[in-house]
C-alpha cells in the first residue's frame, strides 16, 4: 500500500509526517536539529531515501545534512558556499550597492535523475549544485553572472533564490525565481540565463514593467506541461504558457491576490491552488479566515476550499515553501502555518485536517509518495 | 592537552558530550586552537569562524579565565593556565543570536 512523508522545516527544527494511503492517522517524528531555523528539507524523487536539508542558525551558519534513509539518520555534508570569483555588489534597500554576502540556503532541489545531484538557492541570490552528494557545492554563476545582477535587489525577508523548476522533459531547462528580483531562465543547463518576466506589472517598481525587480513570491509547474507556469507575485496571481515569454493576470475573483504559496494538482494541469493574505503591512488571511483557493480553470475564477479550516480568529502566515501536493489517486494538498499548524487534505482540497498543531513556525512542506 | 568547551548544538553536532581535550602543536592561540578543533571534527568548520575569512562568526564568543578574549588577535598567546590545560578555551554562543 503506498504511503505518504511529509517534509517539515520550522523555525526550531525538521519533522516527518508519515501515514499510509488513507492519509487519515499519522506518525510524527522530530525535532530533527532541535532548535535549529531549517529552511528546506527535500527528498531525490530518484531514491525518496536520499534526503536533503538546509539547517542553519544566527549563531552558528550554515549547515546541510544528507540521510540515506528517509530521515531516521543524518550525516552532516559540506556546508562551503563560495560565490565564483570576485563577488562584486547588488543593490542594498536604500539603493547603494552592497557586496554580495553568502547567508544562508533557501531551497533545495534534487535532480529528477541523479541522487547525487541537488540545486541549491541561497541568499544573497545565487545558485549552486553539488554532483556528489553534498560532498562540495559549486555555483552556477551564469545567473549571478547576468548583467542585471549589480541591479537586484532584497525583498523584506532577504534577497534569496527560493523557487528551482527542473523541466522534466528537458534537461537542459531550468526555472529559478528570487525575491525580489524576478524569475529567471536557462536553456543550456545553467550557463547562461534570461529574465522572463514580460507582462509582469509591480506598482512598487519606478518602472512597473522593468526586466528585473519583480518580487515574485513562488512559482509552480505540472510535469506533464512544463511550459506552463503559475507565479504568486507579491501581488498578482499570473500564468505564462510559454515558458515565461508571456505572462497574464489570472487572479480573477481572489479576496487579495497577495499570498506565498501556489502549487499544482498532481493529475489536473488546470487545478492549482493559493493562499490568499492580506498585505501589506498584515500578512494575515483576510477576516481571520483560513482559506485556500483552487481554480480548475487554471485560474481566473476561484473558489474558496474551508471545510475543516479555522473560518474566524485565524492570524496565521502560510509561507511560499509552505505548501505540497501528493501524487496519489485521490491527490493530498498539505500546508504549514507560521502558527505550527499542518494541515492535510486527502480530497485534492474539499475537506482539511490538521496532522499537527503545535510545531513552532512552519517554513517549508514537502511531499514524498512512497510505493 | 588544552581543553575546550562547545555550546551545546556545536557539541550535538560533532557528537561529543563534554569537554573536548586537544593537542596543539605550537603556540597556543585562538588561530592554533580552533584549527586543531577543525582538523579532529570538521564537521565544525564554518560554524565558529567565516570560511572564507577565518574571522570570528558574529555571535559566537570566546571566553577564557573569566576573561572575553573575542576580540584579541586570533595569533595573541592564550593565557598560559589554557596553554596549559588548567583552564578551559570557551566557545560560546552568544545571548543576542537567536531571532525566535
Amino acid at each position: 500500500m503506498s504511503k505518504v512523508r511529509v517534509l517539515v522545516g520550522t523555525r526550531k527544527g525538521a519533522f516527518i509526517l508519515e501515514s499510509d494511503g488513507k492519509r487519515q492517522k499519522w506518525d510524527v517524528s522530530g525535532p530533527h536539529f532541535a532548535g535549529w531555523e531549517m529552511y528546506h528539507v527535500k527528498g531525490s524523487p530518484v531514491d525518496p531515501n536520499r534526503l536533503y536539508a538546509s539547517q542553519s542558525s544566527g549563531w552558528f551558519g550554515q549547515l546541510m545534512q544528507r540521510s540515506n534513509d528517509g530521515g531516521k539518520t543524518w550525516e552532516p555534508v559540506d556546508n562551503k558556499f563560495v560565490y565564483d570569483g570576485v563577488p562584486g555588489t547588488h543593490q542594498w534597500y536604500d539603493g547603494k550597492p552592497h557586496p554580495w554576502e553568502f547567508k544562508r540556503v533557501w531551497h533545495l532541489e534534487p535532480s529528477l535523475s541523479d541522487p547525487d545531484t541537488v540545486y541549491a538557492g541561497v541568499e544573497d541570490a545565487a545558485l549552486f549544485r553539488t554532483t556528489d552528494g553534498g560532498k562540495s557545492w559549486h555555483e552556477l554563476a551564469g545567473l549571478r553572472g547576468h548583467g542585471s545582477g549589480a541591479r537586484w535587489q532584497p525583498g523584506a525577508g532577504g534577497m534569496g533564490l527560493h523557487t528551482i523548476l527542473l523541466d522534466p522533459s528537458n534537461p537542459q531547462r531550468i526555472y529559478i525565481a528570487i525575491s525580489a528580483a524576478g524569475t529567471f531562465r536557462t536553456d543550456d543547463g545553467g550557463t547562461t540565463w534570461k529574465p522572463i518576466t514580460k507582462g509582469l506589472h509591480s506598482q512598487f517598481l519606478p518602472e512597473p514593467t522593468a526586466e528585473v525587480g519583480h518580487c515574485v513570491h513562488r512559482i509552480a509547474m505540472h510535469k506533464s506541461r512544463p511550459n506552463v507556469l503559475f507565479m504568486q507575485k507579491h501581488w498578482d496571481v499570473m500564468r505564462t504558457d510559454d515558458a515565461g515569454e508571456q505572462w497574464r493576470e489570472v487572479s480573477g475573483n481572489l479576496p487579495t491576490d497577495f499570498g506565498f504559496v501556489i502549487d499544482v494538482h498532481a493529475h489536473e494541469p488546470e487545478t492549482i491552488y493559493v493562499v490568499p493574505i492580506k498585505s501589506d503591512s498584515e500578512h494575515f488571511p483576510p477576516e481571520g479566515k483560513l482559506r485556500v483557493f483552487r481554480s480548475k480553470t487554471g485560474g481566473d475564477e476561484w473558489e474558496p476550499l474551508t471545510k475543516g479550516l479555522p473560518q474566524s480568529d485565524c492570524y496565521v502566515d502560510v509561507l511560499r515553501e509552505a505548501m505540497a501536493v501528493d501524487s496519489l489517486d485521490s491527490c493530498g494538498v498539505y500546508f504549514g502555518t507560521t502558527g505550527g499548524q499542518v494541515y492535510a487534505s486527502a480530497d485534492a482540497g474539499d475537506s482539511w485536517m490538521p496532522i499537527v498543531r503545535d510545531l513552532p513556525a512552519v517554513l517549508s512542506v514537502e511531499v514524498q509518495t512512497l510505493a | 592537552m588544552i581543553t575546550v568547551v562547545l555550546p551545546a548544538h556545536l557539541r550535538t553536532l560533532a557528537q561529543v558530550s563534554g569537554e573536548v581535550q586537544l593537542e596543539v602543536v605550537g603556540p597556543v592561540t585562538q588561530r592554533s586552537v580552533l584549527d586543531a578543533l577543525e582538523a579532529r571534527y570538521p564537521m565544525l568548520r564554518g560554524t565558529i569562524r567565516d570560511h572564507v575569512t577565518q574571522e570570528r562568526r558574529a555571535f559566537v564568543r570566546f571566553f577564557a579565565c573569566q576573561e572575553d578574549l573575542s576580540h584579541e588577535s586570533p595569533d595573541a598567546p592564550l593565557p598560559d593556565a589554557v596553554a596549559s590545560g588548567v583552564e578551559p578555551f570557551l566557545v560560546v554562543g552568544a545571548i543576542a543570536g537567536g531571532l525566535y
